[in-house]
């Protein structure tokens, strides 16, 4: 074996056990989804609690460790969502780099959403229904034209780009987004399905903010939902729940994750 | 898993407009015209090809991985896909492609990220951000232009219950892309130096790009 051999093999003996770890470390230690019941909101806890209609989009800024709690009231099929680091923006949501550091373009409790930066943005501590899609996104002008035969109907990438224009911010700040209660699938072939029958009214995810963020938010229909286009009203309830232990699921639950908080910490310590 | 293969259009290297090698680990940019063909060769086989493109009229009009998979349904990219700006509209389209899979879902390797995917200890190595920093800056672009992009020849399956992982790459010595574009495009490459997963066969190789003149050029 010439020593280029030896090194390509040893780079791939790494790699595979990277890989087991990350597998090993995937869905089965997740604890499964809340359920609806489960972490109730304790109210003399929250600084702000809003309603968005359908169609609509809304911004907030957070601090690090307060959380934000979208609750989709009448299962809405899909909240597209995109934030920025609020101290410095360049610094932004980062959909391929959340799925391959966690080996997975599924997003349930227990997963955290990653900066361009290999930072923490926020951690999913709570959700009830474990569908939510960064692989796709939010709908668009073309895909309302062609879902409803109608372009002008309200959509996400104008939404994001509203959220976004009252921070101060534009198109180019703007990459892909993640939507929730947004069940999509890719099957053997790669098309993508919709399984339908995976939210339920009152469905809820909740992020903890890890660092200083601006927050937007779009309450469009997900371009792959079945139906007409009927959104309706979700909540945002901004509120400061107890914070993280040692022994924290997001904090601990991947290799990936402690590295990405090993990376994240020092902003703030 | 169905992997479609299309051979390419009968272009002659040596009638190309535009020839150039981009060595291992380099980056690289170019404008493609309306009309023109643009093809990537992965000279060696295995060499992951983390691609960008801009409006030559607008940079803020620039290739939206959400777009294209929107617009075609599934979850790679291969012939026929377009590929799509974030204004819905078409940048290029995939007219032949004799590798059958590349993907647009992972993005590109950064230092940063390479700390959270492969250890700390990985910080101080060349990566496909830092190339396109460098790529884009000549065109008055920066790190905020930088979005998630296609990663020519790179095999990263999706399955059913959302797993993910970079495998290794089904491209072979000679394996290539042909795209004509339906805009006039800057198409910037990072030549992916990354050494910690099989997208470049833990050994980055050479490329070669190749752009052929239109009919109506
Ligand atoms: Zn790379």
């Amino acid at each position: 074996m010439t020593d280029k051999a030896r090194q390509i093999e040893a780079l791939r003996r790494r790699y595979l056990e990277l890989k087991a770890a990350g597998d090993q470390a995937a869905p089965k230690a997740l604890p499964g989804a809340t359920a609806l019941d489960e972490a109730p909101l304790t109210t003399n806890l929250i600084r702000h609690r809003e309603t968005v209609p359908g169609g609509w989009y809304w911004t907030a800024r957070l601090k690090r460790g307060e959380r934000l709690r979208i609750i989709n009231t009448n299962a809405t099929p899909g909240v597209a969502f995109f934030m920025w680091n609020a101290d410095d923006t360049s610094e932004r949501y980062n959909s391929a780099d959340t799925m391959k550091l966690q080996w997975t373009a599924a997003l349930p409790k227990g997963r955290v959403l990653f900066s361009d930066m290999g930072r923490v943005m926020t951690s999913i501590v709570e959700d009830t229904s474990g569908a939510h899609d960064t692989v796709v996104g939010g709908s668009t002008p073309a895909s309302n034209a062609a879902k409803y035969g109608d372009g002008a109907l309200r959509n996400s990438q104008e939404n994001l780009r509203l959220a976004a224009s009252k921070f101060g911010l534009g198109k180019r700040d703007l990459a892909p987004a993640i939507s929730f209660f947004s069940p999509v699938s890719v099957d053997a072939d790669g098309k993508f399905t919709w399984r339908e029958g995976v939210t339920k009214p009152g469905d809820f995810v909740e992020l903890r903010a890890e660092m200083n963020l601006l927050i937007a938010l779009s309450n469009c229909p997900h371009p792959f939902s079945p139906g007409a286009y009927a959104p309706s009203d979700i909540e945002a309830v901004i509120w400061q729940g107890a914070p993280p232990l040692a022994d924290d699921l997001c904090r601990t639950a991947t290799a990936e994750a402690v590295r990405g908080f090993e990376n994240t910490d020092p902003l703030f310590a | 898993m169905s992997i479609i293969c299309t051979p390419a259009a009968d272009l002659d290297p040596a009638a190309a407009a535009y020839d150039f090698t981009i060595p291992a680990n380099r980056p690289w940019s170019h404008v493609v015209k309306a009309g023109q063909t643009l093809r990537i060769v992965d000279l060696e086989g295995c060499q992951a090809v983390d691609t960008l493109f801009y409006a030559a009229a607008d940079f803020s009009e620039r290739y939206s991985a959400q777009d294209t998979l929107l617009a075609q349904g599934s979850a790679y990219v291969t012939t026929g896909t377009k590929l799509m700006s974030n204004e819905g509209n078409v940048m290029l389209t995939v007219v032949a492609d004799s590798c059958g899979r590349h993907d647009t879902s992972a993005g590109a390797c950064s230092c940063e990220a390479n700390t959270v995917r492969f250890g700390h200890h990985t910080r101080y190595m060349h990566a496909c951000r830092e190339n396109f920093v460098v790529e884009l800056a000549k065109h008055g672009l920066t790190k905020r232009d930088i979005v998630p992009n296609i990663n020519f020849f790179m095999n990263v399956p999706i399955d059913p219950h959302g797993g993910l992982a970079i495998v290794d790459g089904i491209s072979v010595p000679g394996s290539h892309v042909d795209m004509v574009a339906a805009m006039d495009v800057l198409c910037v490459i990072s030549n992916c130096p990354q050494v910690n997963n099989p997208c470049n066969g833990f050994d980055p190789t050479p490329v070669r790009i190749l752009i052929w003149n239109g009919e109506a050029a």
